[in-house]
């Protein structure tokens, strides 16, 4: 069986959808420090892996693990190490980014308006924080998600298609972003169709 | 510093009222049928008032009802289109929590509201002003069941395309009994009758709903989620 002691396991896990064998037996670990490539052509499970290794969908065969113990059996510490950004922002376009922040981030811990800033500055976005959602672009939207993923103070990181909408600067920062978390001692584990360009050892996993 | 289920509770009541209140159009659409509806009956009965008096009851209730599910659709529909569910499913509170608060907050927005308008349209109705106690309160408790009925419905329907035709079908039927015990009580307080066993009825169904729904409703969207 594997199980990581202080950091994340996906074990054998199947994923059936009617009669197409998407996740095929997959496995992986991700300790502190570890930053994990996932990657694949269209339609070998790469979100449905995310989803999975989130919780917020069940393996039919497989198990995944945090810090050795079954998600489903400590869903609510697992919970409050994760964070999860998906293909969606999940901003309210009527909320300010930073009425967006604070809602979602204080619904996992006591946050203040400077810290929400500060995490909106890093991502690049701090002019963005008395805007509505709904007048930002979709790059400024990507930004506003990924300092929400940094306010949550997560260890585990879970990133799909981070890079989307992104310019080149945009690229450069969640990078940088992502090399500072895994030299903190975090895990990420981030789906991306090109390569990451992250000055750090990537653990690759390829889906077929 | 982790946040507590009743601290979690109130932060998405404020983030949904904020919501709400910022799109004005949303907030009144409910509450604009509630009214139309209503007051088409008396002019298309030709001022025949004990006739209106008589119908008035379930005139009342049927709108009610009818309006309570023009805004259920929406409840779970815009998280789950932008990603706030996934992200509210993940936030580390239970689901039954998010769901309590939601619904909450949905009937403070569409039952509350026509709770307040109802006495405008009981007058065009005909519904003497000793029966508006009797009527609001039996509204009150009656939209919070709605709400709560809805709830379960939008959770199970809130991932499929033609979604709000089948919550009606799932949470009509179940509002029978609303519609039955609602349109009595205040029915019996236009008659001066005690109207007390009804509004039992009716306590005793949101009490049911109130506790058991939130689960229900809970499991029904993560069924959802995956």
């Amino acid at each position: 069986m594997d199980t990581v002691l202080n950091g994340l396991g996906v074990d054998k896990v199947h994923i059936w959808r009617g009669e197409q064998h998407v996740l095929k037996g997959v496995s992986m670990q991700a300790a502190p420090g570890d930053l994990v490539h996932v990657s694949g052509p269209n339609g070998t499970g790469k979100t449905t892996l995310m989803r999975v290794i989130t919780g917020l969908l069940h393996p039919e065969q497989g198990r995944v693990t945090w810090c050795a113990k079954a998600i489903d059996r400590s869903r609510t510490e697992y919970q409050s190490a994760l964070a999860y950004l998906s293909h969606e922002p999940a901003l309210k376009a009527d909320l300010t980014a930073l009425e967006n922040l604070n809602f979602s981030v204080g619904l996992k811990r006591s946050v203040s308006a400077e810290e929400l800033n500060d995490c909106l500055s890093r991502a690049g976005v701090a002019q963005c924080a008395n805007l509505p959602a709904r007048v930002l672009s979709a790059g400024q939207r990507r930004r506003v998600a990924m300092a929400r993923v940094m306010a949550m103070r997560a260890s585990l990181w879970l990133l799909d298609e981070p890079f989307t909408n992104l310019d080149a600067r945009g690229v450069e920062l969640v990078s940088a972003l992502l090399l500072a978390h895994v030299r903190d001692s975090g895990i990420a584990v981030v789906v991306a169709h090109h390569d990451l360009q992250v000055a750090w050892p990537l653990r690759r996993l390829e889906l077929t | 510093m982790s946040v507590g289920a009743w601290e979690a509770f109130w932060l998405i009541v404020r983030r949904e009222l904020r919501i709400s209140f910022r799109r004005p159009a949303e907030l009144l659409q409910p509450l604009m049928f509630f009214l139309i509806v209503t007051t088409l009956f008396p002019l298309g009965l030709n001022l025949q008032l004990a006739l209106l008096r008589d119908m008035a009851p379930g005139v009342l209730w049927v709108a009610a009802l009818l309006s309570s599910l023009l805004s259920l659709d929406a409840l779970f529909k815009s998280d789950a289109d932008d990603g706030t569910l996934e992200q509210l499913a993940l936030c580390g509170q239970p689901l039954s929590v998010i769901v309590t608060a939601k619904t909450f907050a949905h009937w403070l927005v569409t039952g509350v509201a026509l709770v307040l308008v109802a006495p405008l349209v009981a007058m065009a109705l005909n519904i003497p002003g000793f029966a508006f106690a009797t009527m609001m309160l039996s509204l009150g408790m009656g939209t919070l069941t709605l709400s709560w009925l809805g709830a379960i419905g939008a959770g199970l329907t809130v991932g499929l395309r033609r979604g709000n035709v089948l919550l009606s079908l799932i949470v009509l039927p179940l509002a029978i009994p609303l519609l039955i015990f609602g349109a009595a009580a205040t029915d019996r307080a236009i008659a001066q009758i005690d109207a007390t066993g009804a509004l039992y009825f009716l306590a005793a169904l949101c009490v049911l709903t109130c506790t058991l729904a939130p689960f229900a409703a809970g499991a029904a969207l993560r069924i959802t989620l995956e």
